[in-house]
């Protein structure tokens, strides 16, 4: 045991230090050669890894440190993003368990589905996060983080609904003959077969849904203009990158960052929920 | 025959598989009496299966009628009188052995207590200790088909329909769990019909053998096996037993049955 975490802890060290050498080889050669395609490169364009490290410790216009402040304005879009996973997830499960149980449904309803994604999710957060703010719920408008998980949910469900869909279907036809055998009804064989079926599927969707979600958080904020978040931090650096590039790099990173946690609490769950033969996990 | 003594009774049964086309079953009658063995044999495509999945109400016949336990096989299905086995193992990778064999109990409303109860029985009645927590991936393949027995079983159904349980095993699995099954017979006093390629495993098996003919589907002969009960590893050596194995043979080819099933040779040796 101890071992194998060893072993992984090495792995992940030298794909880091293998990242790390491409950029500053890639930021070396191209500064040497003068090369100017597909951009020219200097400390503006790809400061060095180490020196993005470094501005972590110098202050913001807020007072805090980069590092503080961008752990805060993380939080608040983890905040959103979580909660528009969350419920993304739930409605695209419900949606697929309901379009998979009603034929008529899924063929009168899927093409909106699939042409609600076709939407740009830039056209289309402006609008929800402006009509949410005229909802008065308990006389006052959804807080802002409510309006932005709204748009987080909205990349979220889709893979979900999708993935739950060809997940139910997956069942066994053998294992369903024998749900009949036992003179199952329908929602037995819902909670006892098809849905387990499912669960692989249904985490391959989450994984892609837990990254989109991080995404349209942050999209949404920018265009909600909330500044308090990972979107607005971005926007903010992105006007003063000339004078401070490595603040947007670090920004990014915080953003890879949380996506990347994301992603491994939905391995994680995974882990715990889905047992299956190690082969078979989709 | 009185029709009370009859667990399945099946007259002037046809199915026709879409409209006008494949004729898989045509004009059988069978009656499976209380306590029987039952093989069902036959070159591919005769239709066992299906003959099978119409006794358990799985698909409707075109033609004829089929009771169980004196009802209609759809009533049957409803009240639980039979339990099934498949080819395949058919095990629910996200429950633990245990699991799975109730699975039947969960779907009939039993309490915890009791599922555990029977599960505990049925686990040592397939020979499984310690092996209640395992994921069937965890387990061999003959191992997974004794699991898939146990479900069966788990309900005492009256009924319990076979189709090729032991196809995919190798032989010595295959006999070792051909004597299992015969103890469970024998403990459980249920009503077997068994679906097999083997003639060997069918005479060995059984107190009747229904031979089948193809296109159309037919009942051919039936060989009853007469071998003394309980059987054991010394009754395949039996001169009765090549005897009825034989003649099962010599049904099948009368019926045109050109596949040899891999055992023959084997018989053909040590005969
Ligand atoms: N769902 C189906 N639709 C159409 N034809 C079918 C269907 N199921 C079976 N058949 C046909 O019915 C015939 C009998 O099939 P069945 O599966 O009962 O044969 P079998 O005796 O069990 O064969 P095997 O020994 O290979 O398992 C075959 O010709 C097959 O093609
Ligand atoms: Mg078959």
């Amino acid at each position: 045991m101890a071992a194998r975490v060893g072993k992984r802890v090495v792995t992940f060290l030298l794909v880091l230090g293998g990242l790390w050498a491409l950029w500053e080889g890639y930021k070396w050669l191209w500064e040497r050669t003068a090369w100017s395609k597909p951009f020219r490169v200097d400390d503006l364009t790809l400061p060095h890894a180490h020196a993005i490290l470094l501005q972590l410790g110098e202050s913001t216009s807020t007072g805090d440190d980069l590092w503080l402040f961008l752990i805060r304005a993380a939080l608040f879009t983890a905040k959103s993003a979580a909660v528009g996973f969350a419920f993304g997830a739930v409605v695209g499960f419900f949606l697929g368990v309901v379009l998979v149980q009603f034929d008529v449904l899924r063929r009168g309803i899927m093409p909106y589905v699939v042409a609600s994604q076709t939407i740009p999710i830039l056209a289309l957060a402006p609008i929800v996060v402006r009509g949410l703010g005229s909802v008065s719920i308990g006389g006052s408008p959804p807080p802002d983080w409510v309006r932005v998980s709204v748009i987080a949910s909205y990349l979220t469900f889709f893979p979900v609904t999708v993935n739950t869909i060809r997940g139910l279907r997956s069942a066994d036809p053998w294992a369903l003959e024998l749900m009949h055998s036992y003179a199952a009804r329908g929602w037995t064989v819902l909670w006892k077969l098809r849905v387990p079926s499912a669960l692989p599927y249904i985490f391959t969707a989450l994984k892609i849904a837990a990254t989109a979600s991080v995404v349209g958080a942050i999209i949404g904020e920018q265009t909600a203009s909330i500044s308090n978040g990972l979107g607005g931090a971005i926007l903010n650096f992105n006007q003063y990158y000339v004078l401070e590039p490595k603040n947007l790099w670090a920004t990014n990173f915080y953003a890879a960052l949380l996506g990347i946690g994301f992603f491994l609490v939905v391995l994680l769950a995974e882990k715990v929920v889905v047992h299956r033969a190690p082969e078979r996990l989709v | 025959m009185s029709v009370s003594t009859s667990v399945v009774s099946i007259n002037g049964l046809s199915k026709v598989f879409g409209k006008g086309g494949v004729t898989a079953l045509q004009g059988i009658d069978l009656e499976v009496e209380r306590g029987e063995f039952v093989s069902l044999i036959g070159p591919s495509g005769c239709g066992k299966s299906t003959l099978l999945r119409i006794v358990g109400d799985i698909i409707a016949p075109t033609e004829g009628e089929v009771a169980v336990n004196g009802k209609p096989a759809r009533k049957a299905r409803l009240d639980r009188d039979y339990g099934i086995v498949f080819q395949a193992p058919v095990l629910y990778d996200w429950r633990t052995v245990a699991k799975n064999i109730a699975l039947p109990l969960e779907m009939l409303g039993w309490n915890r207590a009791k599922r555990a109860a029977r599960v505990r029985d049925m686990v040592e009645l397939v020979e499984l200790g310690g092996f209640e927590k395992h994921h069937p991936w965890q387990l061999s393949g003959g191992m997974q088909q004794r699991v898939s027995i146990a479900r069966a079983l788990s309900f005492s159904p009256a009924l319990l329909l076979m189709d090729e349980p032991f196809g995919a095993l190798d032989e010595m699995t295959r006999e070792r769990l051909n004597l299992e099954l015969l103890r469970i017979w024998a403990e459980t006093g249920s009503t077997v019909i068994f679906v097999t390629h083997s003639i060997s495993e069918a005479v060995f098996l059984s107190t009747r053998v229904v031979v089948m003919s193809p296109r159309p589907g037919r009942v051919a002969s039936i060989v009853p096996v007469d071998l003394p009960q309980p059987r054991t590893a010394a009754t395949r050596e039996q001169p009765r037993f090549f005897e009825l194995v034989t003649r099962v043979r010599e049904s099948l080819h009368a019926v045109g049955a050109d596949e040899v099933e891999e055992t023959l040779a084997t018989e053909d040796e040590l005969a």
